[in-house]
């Protein structure tokens, strides 16, 4: 057994070592692609999971100090790209990657940040129509957060000055970019809403690249859009950058110039809006003062009012017409024109045939004015 | 005074009010009117209101204290 006592014979914890310092001094920094399994975050805030392909399994360890500047969440199922080192977990002899640095596979971290922090926020219902403010019609005074540097700034205030010339403007000076710009943002938009007479907030930035507008996808200023009580409009890059903030706003914007657009309608419009009003209003009044005095007119014109007179005389020209018929029927009026009455004076018969009278009877003539008394000659 | 505290978009909503009631023309004369006054009033305040606010582009800048101070903003282009 001398070959045997010559080899030197090892404990497990120094191979174990070993294993460690070889693994570790030839792979401290390699690039390692997978999916992500068994994905757990420890309360201490280190994350443990597994990287697999479809023949082997690697354990990992991604510790809090390294982890946190992640921007999405890792979960199972997702291919990774993971950077970091190999090393030995000496207690149980598993070996394993350290991981210092995660990226999704295929999109970049902060789009998979993205569609994170929209899906949580989606769900919570930051984003839903019923919170959604109205837009003052006439803004008194419009509250801007952004860069007074950047181009912004200047694209709101050359719209407005164009639409509207004397509106008013409040600019809460932040950075747009960086890692203090989110935290700035929310605290403008927090800072506005303690002010009494800020009407609408314009909230945003020019273009850049994902990264430049990363502050506007932070958690901190959709939330601080979410509980402004005054109406937010969401203004940053360009037509086709969607940022969270677009989403949480009560208006989205499609670049800061079509913000400045959106806050108010050009005073002409106000102006002639107004003026035609006016003029219904005048063209309403005008058009019962027509119908009322024509009704008027009517009234006036109405035989009895316009001479009453006429009315008189007319029942007078009646009356007359009437009692001169009813004298035409008086036997009194017939006498006047020549007739006469005569009758017998024995019996008062009133003759109307000759045949009535023989000689010698005594007849009573009545005229118009006094009595004829005569005797008959002779009968014809 | 009640008419300064009427806000412009609320001014203009009860002007439409008014005109539709004209214009459907159910009221007496005197209510008629009445509400013509009125409306020949909110016009004016309208317009009025379209006039008064002041062009002011301030820059705001918080003190260590707490407190807020506006300054004149000063854009490059001006």
């Amino acid at each position: 057994m001398n070959t045997l006592t010559k080899e030197r014979i090892y404990t497990v914890s120094e191979i174990t070592k070993d294993v460690k310092l070889i693994l570790e001094s030839s792979l401290s920094a390699v690039w390692i692609e997978g999916e992500v399994s068994n994905f757990t975050l420890h309360s201490s805030g280190h994350m443990y999971f597994s990287l697999k392909d479809k023949k082997s399994v690697l354990r990992c360890v991604m510790f809090h100090r390294a982890n946190e500047i992640l921007k999405f969440e890792p979960k199972a199922g997702m291919q990774v790209v993971c950077f970091g080192s190999l090393s030995v977990y000496e207690a149980r002899g598993d070996y394993q990657l350290i991981v210092e640095r995660m990226e999704p596979k295929g999109v970049g971290a902060l789009q998979i940040a993205f569609e994170q922090l929209k899906e949580k926020l989606f769900k919570e219902g930051l984003f839903d129509a019923e919170h959604k403010k109205l837009l003052p019609v006439l803004p008194k005074r419009i509250g801007v957060v952004t860069s007074p540097t950047g181009a912004a700034i200047r694209d709101i205030i050359n719209v407005l000055s164009r639409r509207f010339a004397n509106l008013n403007v409040i600019l809460y000076p932040v950075m747009v970019q960086g890692s203090q710009a989110a935290g700035q943002i929310a605290q403008a938009i927090d800072d506005f809403n303690t002010f009494k007479d800020i009407d609408v907030l314009i909230v945003g930035r020019g273009g850049g690249v994902l990264e430049d507008l990363w502050a506007f996808n932070e958690e901190i200023v959709a939330r601080a859009i979410y509980n402004s009580r005054i109406p937010v409009i969401s203004a940053v890059g360009h037509e086709i950058d969607w940022t969270i903030s677009d989403f949480v706003a009560d208006l989205r914007a499609p670049t800061p110039s079509a913000a400045a657009e959106l806050v108010v309608a050009s005073k002409e419009e106000f102006l002639s809006g107004i003026q035609n009003i006016f003029a219904r209003l005048n063209a309403a009044m005008q058009s019962i003062a027509d119908i009322l005095s024509s009704q008027l007119s009517a009234l006036k014109n109405a035989y009895v009012l316009r001479r009453p007179l006429n009315v008189f005389l007319q029942y007078q020209q009646r009356i007359d017409e009437l009692t001169g018929r009813l004298d035409a029927l008086s036997p009194t009026a017939i006498l006047s024109r020549g007739y006469s009455i005569t009758k017998r004076s024995a019996d008062g018969k009133v003759i109307k045939d000759s045949s009535q009278l023989k000689k010698d009877d005594e007849i009573v003539t009545r005229l118009h004015k006094g009595e004829i008394r005569s005797r008959v000659e002779a009968v014809g | 005074m009640k008419e300064k505290e009427l806000k412009f978009e609320d001014a203009v909503k009860r002007l439409e009010k008014i005109v539709a009631e004209l214009e459907d023309g159910n009221l007496s004369l005197d209510d008629s009117l009445k509400k013509y006054e009125e409306g020949v009033m909110l016009s004016r305040l309208c317009s009025k209101k379209l006039n008064e606010a002041q062009k002011k582009i301030q820059v705001l800048s918080k003190k260590a204290s707490g407190e807020f101070e506006t300054s004149d903003f000063k854009g490059d282009d001006e």
